[in-house]
Formats: structure tokens, C-alpha cells, sequence
């Protein structure tokens, strides 16, 4: 029960005056970023990170300010999907099914509210999921060596490619650009400059920040100038109808709220799943179990709470890999662990001996978060709703301009911003050509450790490459992240819906 | 063919990759595996995957047409024309020029573009300057 007592005393740091007030404007600022068209919690996560590191704040209140920002963008990108039929992000796609249907017959208010309680189960079981699970992954973590942490990147890199992607081929295209950016710089062990081409500025290399913001923020302006005309916000005044689910509701949709809390955080533990493959596999396994009068797709409540459910717990899943190993399954994770690097803090089995603080006020953070979301969201949809309706011509200006002082705060230097705005086009290519962007960033996140574990590993062995597959946790891991990646090309097309694939060519942001 | 030139560039980038790769100079303290071996990794990984992607290329990407593509360039250039005059200029300056400019491009009307980046630029630097104290680019003029 060690784990309880350690959350105690994340409690404890977490519910200082300061930092309730930090995830009360976290909550608050998140839902409006993920009610916003355009954008969603990567992006909106990926604009704030160097505003809050910039800010000066300390590791623990700029994490719980962020994390607030993540979860309450996880709850704004639902408005949007029921509303107006527009995923906020992946996640949300199965949300839409039910929930515009359900709007449509001018229960949107109880659908809101509904998705609102069942993203708090989801996402509160799953964090408990994530508190006891987690120190035991922690124990497994420690046993890792170099070649067994390399091994564990590499079953990353393939999960995320084979899972989350329709193509493998650009999946894997997209890892090693990301890493092949990562390479740039002054090489760590050696102190030999890569890639720099003479130019002084790289010489620190490509910071990831810059990247992210670029790829997933920047692009994000290049996709509505393309699509502009056509862009016209929405006009027709939805009525919202009650705003309190009734009880029977919340009875009715208990069973299915309590499976797809499982079956999500189940598959967002798993490294490469993530929300949006929590959501999808909710919301099918509840249709084949509930739906008995063919009421799914034209608005059961069932069909809203399921795929919220399941994708906010596999968002709370996800954290657990990320959390114990260092090693992010998905582009949201992905984003904090750019977060944590940001502040000094490597994630991975020594994060929960040296940093308790920070890991259990994090997770202190994640309750209360969640419960101010709960409270914040019912009463408070209709403001979040007319949020919807701010006009992208004038919200992306800002959003640009809001990445660049982000930017230009971190880092203060020119180059930068011209690097960023090279990003901005390349993940704008990247977009159009369907390659996905969540391996680029793991890439330039991740690609460094990699690599000096790999040469860790070597150096151990004295360059007996042998020494990879040595131990038998190696070779399971290798073997997973084989599986991973062959057998997707031989089910996935039975593992992704049909739909992801429309919103992904409209642009939609990645998980 | 989009996908075929997305192959190509890949695998051209793996070669360059792995050509300057053969350049970085060792130093005299290394360990076994060395500052080149993991790009050469990752050069062939790339190169592969480019491969692949000729060899199997997906359904063509919908491509905006020529004057739509020119006008994202342009944009591309006045946010890095914006990059290089922050410090010129300042950053009420270059921030409200660079947004009026984006409002515009997205369907604004002049004027109201105008005003939006005024009011962007302005709104901006009294939330992150003035009340959060964040430092920004400092033209000629201290703003």
C-alpha cells in the first residue's frame, strides 16, 4: 500500500492554493482550447509548453498547469463532435456516431453532460489503473539495461507504427526522419558536431520544442489557409436542450461506461495503441453487446458514454508506459513527455525514486483535475459551446502568433522561428502525403536516448552486437516489437475504422 | 506519383544522410559503436521505407490547385520575413502586420483584418508582457 501513501503525499503538494488555482485555469483554458475548431490537445499542449516553461514556473505547477490543459482538451474536443459533427481530434470520431444524432433530435445538452460523466469514469478509474499499475512497472523498469531500453524504443517506434497507422511503410519513413532530425548537433558522447553543415545554431541541435510546435501547431495554419473557403463557421443555432443527464441515463449507460473503462485502459497501456484505439474498440465491443434494437448510430446514450469512456481511460493508460519507462505510445503522450523534458525531468523508473514529488503531485494533479472538470464542464457548456463559434480567420492569426512568442520566449533567437516555420511547411507536406506525425516527434524526442543507449549497450559489450538479443527480456521485447509491426499489415484493416481514415485526410489532429 | 516523389526525396535524403555521415570526423576518444553508426542505421531505415512507399504507393494526395499552393509559399515567407523583423521592428510592430496579414489571407475583409491584428498583437502583449511578465522581441522603440 505503499502506492497510497505515495499519493497521499502527492495530494499533499498538489493541493496547495497555488497549484489548485494553476489546474482550475488549466481546466478552464484546456476545454476552450478543445472546443476551439483546429485545435486539439497535442496542438494545444504543444503551443503552452514553452509559454509555461518560459514563464518560469517550477517543474510541478507548470505539470499540473499542463496536464489540466491535456485533460481539459480531451473534454473540449467532445463539444465540437456532438455539436457540430466535427471531431476536435481522433479520439472523438466515435463520439460523433451517437452523439450529433442525439443533437440532432435536440438532446445535445444530455449528451454533452453525459460524455462529461463518462470521461470522469473513464478517465478516474484509469488513474487509479495508472496508480497501482505504474510502481509495479517501475519494478519490472528497473531491471532494464541499455540493450533492453533499446530494444523497449524500438517496440515503441514499431506498436506506433504497426497500430496507429495505415501505412507502415511512411510510418516507419516518418520514425527515422524524426530521429534522423535528432541526430543533428553536438554528438553527446564523443563531442563530435553531425550534421550541422557549419552552422553554429545547430550545433545544440534542432530542439524538440521547435519541432512540435512547428509540426503540430504551425501546419495547423497552413491546412485552414488551404481549405479556407470552404471553412465557414457554423451558423445555425443548435438548441442545447437539458443540461443534467437524467439518473435512469446514467443507469442505463453504468454497464457500458464500467467495460469501456476497462477495455480502454487496457489498450492504452499498450505502447503505439492509444486513445483513439481505446475509443474505437469501446465503442464496437458495446455495440456488439448492447446494441439489441438497432438503436446505435442514431443516438443512444450508450454510443456516447462508451467511446468517452474508453478513450479517456486509455488516455490515463497511456501515462502508465510513459510515466515508468520514458517511452510515450501516442501523439498526446508524446507531447508531455516533450513537457517533462522541457522541465528537466527524464522520465522512466528513476523519475518515481528521485522525483516523488513530481510523479505523485502529477497524479494528485490528474484527480482533482478531473473533478473540476466534471463540475466546470455541466454547468458551464454553454459558454464553452459559443467558444465554437470564434471564426477561424481570426483564431489561427492568433494561434500562430501565440507559437511564435512561445518560441521566441524559450529560446529568444531568430533562427529558431525560421526553423519553426520550416516545420510549419514540412508537416503540412507530411499531412497531405498522409504520412503521420506522431513518429517525426517521437523520433526527435526519443532519438538521442536511443541512441546512447545503443551505444550504452555496446560499450558494455565492447561492440559485440550479439549482446541486443542476450537476455531473455530483450528478446521478448524484440519479438513484440516484430509482432507489432508485421501482424497490423496482416489484421489492420479489421483494426481501424473506416471513418478515421476521412478525418485523418481532412486533417484532423493526430490522436 | 505523389507518393512515388515522396519515395524518391526519402531515399536521396538516406543517401545524403548517410554520405555526411561518412564525414563526421571521429575524435580520438570513442567508444566501439561510434558518432556514425546509428545515422547509417537510420539512413537505411529511411531509405527502405522509401522503397516501399514507390513500391506501394497509396491513393494520390489531393493537392490545392497552383495559386492556392503559391499563396501558402507566400505565407511560408512573411512568417519568416516576421521571424527576421522582430528584432528589427519590435514586436508590436511585426506581430500586428504578420496577423493582419494571416486574417486576411483566411477571409477577412481588409479592414477588419486590420483591426484583428492590431488587436491580436495588442491583446497579446498586455496578457503575456505586461501581466506575465514574459519577455518579448524589443524593436528600436522598447516594444
Amino acid at each position: 500500500m505503499d502506492a497510497l501513501a505515495s499519493l497521499a503525499d502527492g495530494f499533499a503538494v498538489a493541493l496547495t492554493f497555488q497549484n489548485l488555482g494553476l489546474a482550475l485555469l488549466g481546466c478552464f483554458l484546456g476545454t476552450m482550447i478543445g472546443a476551439l475548431p483546429g485545435l486539439g490537445p497535442s496542438n494545444g499542449v504543444a503551443i503552452l509548453i514553452p509559454l509555461a516553461f518560459s514563464l518560469g514556473l517550477p517543474p510541478t505547477p507548470a505539470l499540473i498547469l499542463l496536464t489540466s490543459v491535456y485533460y481539459g482538451a480531451m473534454y473540449g474536443g467532445r463539444i465540437s463532435s456532438i455539436l457540430l459533427n466535427i471531431p476536435g481530434d481522433e479520439p472523438a470520431l466515435m463520439t460523433t456516431l451517437d452523439g450529433y444524432p442525439m443533437a440532432q433530435q435536440g438532446r445535445a445538452g444530455e449528451a454533452l453532460a453525459l460524455s462529461g460523466v463518462a470521461s470522469f469514469v473513464g478517465a478516474f478509474f484509469a488513474t487509479v489503473g495508472l496508480v497501482f499499475l505504474a510502481p509495479q512497472l517501475v519494478r519490472v523498469a528497473l531491471l532494464f539495461g541499455p540493450a533492453e531500453y533499446f530494444a523497449l524504443f524500438t517496440l515503441a517506434f514499431a506498436t506506433l507504427g504497426g497500430v496507429s497507422s495505415r501505412n507502415q511503410a511512411k510510418a516507419a519513413l516518418a520514425a527515422a526522419l524524426g530521429l534522423g532530425i535528432a541526430m543533428i548537433g553536438v554528438d553527446s558522447q564523443t563531442g563530435v558536431p553531425r550534421f550541422t553543415f557549419g552552422e553554429v545554431h545547430l550545433y545544440d541541435g534542432i530542439d524538440f520544442l521547435v519541432a512540435i510546435v512547428g509540426l503540430f501547431a504551425l501546419s495547423e495554419v497552413f491546412v485552414f489557409l488551404e481549405h479556407r473557403s470552404h471553412g465557414a463557421g457554423p451558423e445555425k443555432k443548435m438548441s442545447i436542450g437539458r443540461i443534467t443527464p437524467r439518473l435512469s441515463m446514467l443507469r442505463d449507460t453504468a454497464g457500458a461506461m464500467g467495460r469501456s473503462t476497462v477495455l480502454g485502459f487496457i489498450a492504452g497501456v499498450l505502447p503505439g495503441a492509444g486513445a483513439s484505439l481505446g475509443s474505437f474498440i469501446s465503442y464496437t465491443v458495446e455495440k456488439k453487446i448492447s446494441n439489441k434494437h438497432d438503436t446505435f448510430g442514431k443516438g443512444d446514450p450508450r454510443g456516447v458514454a462508451a467511446p468517452e469512456a474508453g478513450n479517456n481511460a486509455a488516455a490515463g493508460g497511456a501515462l502508465v508506459p510513459m510515466l515508468a519507462l520514458g517511452v510515450p505510445g501516442s501523439g498526446t503522450t508524446a507531447v508531455l513527455l516533450a513537457m517533462l523534458l522541457a522541465l528537466n525531468i527524464t522520465p522512466g523508473p528513476l523519475l518515481f525514486q528521485q522525483n516523488p514529488d513530481v510523479v505523485w503531485g502529477l497524479i494528485a494533479a490528474l484527480f482533482i483535475g478531473n473533478v473540476m472538470l466534471l463540475l466546470m464542464n455541466i454547468p458551464m457548456v454553454g459558454l464553452f459551446v459559443r467558444v465554437l463559434l470564434v471564426p477561424s480567420k481570426y483564431l489561427m492569426p492568433a494561434v500562430a502568433m501565440i507559437s511564435f512568442v512561445g518560441i521566441y520566449g524559450v529560446s529568444g533567437s531568430t533562427f529558431d522561428l525560421l526553423v519553426m516555420v520550416g516545420f510549419g511547411l514540412l508537416g503540412w507536406v507530411l499531412r497531405k502525403l498522409d504520412v503521420p506525425l506522431v513518429p517525426v516527434i517521437l523520433g526527435v524526442l526519443l532519438g538521442n536516448e536511443m541512441e546512447v543507449n545503443l551505444r550504452r549497450a555496446m560499450t558494455i559489450s565492447d561492440g559485440d552486437w550479439s549482446a541486443l538479443v542476450a537476455s531473455p527480456l530483450s528478446v521478448g521485447l524484440w519479438t513484440l516489437a516484430v509482432v507489432g509491426f508485421i501482424l497490423p499489415l496482416l489484421i489492420g484493416r479489421y483494426l481501424r475504422p473506416q471513418i478515421a481514415t476521412k478525418a485523418r485526410e481532412e486533417g484532423a489532429d493526430p490522436d | 506519383m505523389s507518393d512515388r516523389i515522396l519515395g524518391g526525396v526519402s531515399i536521396a535524403l538516406a543517401a545524403f544522410f548517410v554520405w555526411q555521415a561518412t564525414l563526421i570526423e571521429l575524435s580520438f576518444l570513442s567508444d566501439p559503436v561510434g558518432p556514425k553508426t546509428f545515422p547509417i542505421i537510420i539512413a537505411a531505415v529511411l531509405g527502405l521505407s522509401g522503397v516501399a512507399v514507390i513500391l506501394r504507393p497509396d491513393a494520390p494526395a489531393a493537392w490545392p490547385a497552383l495559386g492556392r499552393l503559391l499563396e501558402i509559399a507566400v505565407t511560408a515567407g512573411v512568417l519568416c520575413a516576421y521571424a527576421l523583423s522582430l528584432p528589427q521592428v519590435g514586436f508590436l510592430l511585426a506581430t500586428a502586420v504578420a496577423a493582419a496579414f494571416l486574417s486576411w489571407r483566411l477571409g477577412a475583409a481588409p479592414l477588419s483584418a486590420v483591426a484583428a491584428g492590431v488587436a491580436i498583437s495588442v491583446g497579446i502583449y498586455v496578457v503575456f508582457h505586461l501581466i506575465l511578465g514574459l519577455s518579448l522581441a524589443r524593436g528600436p522603440w522598447g516594444f
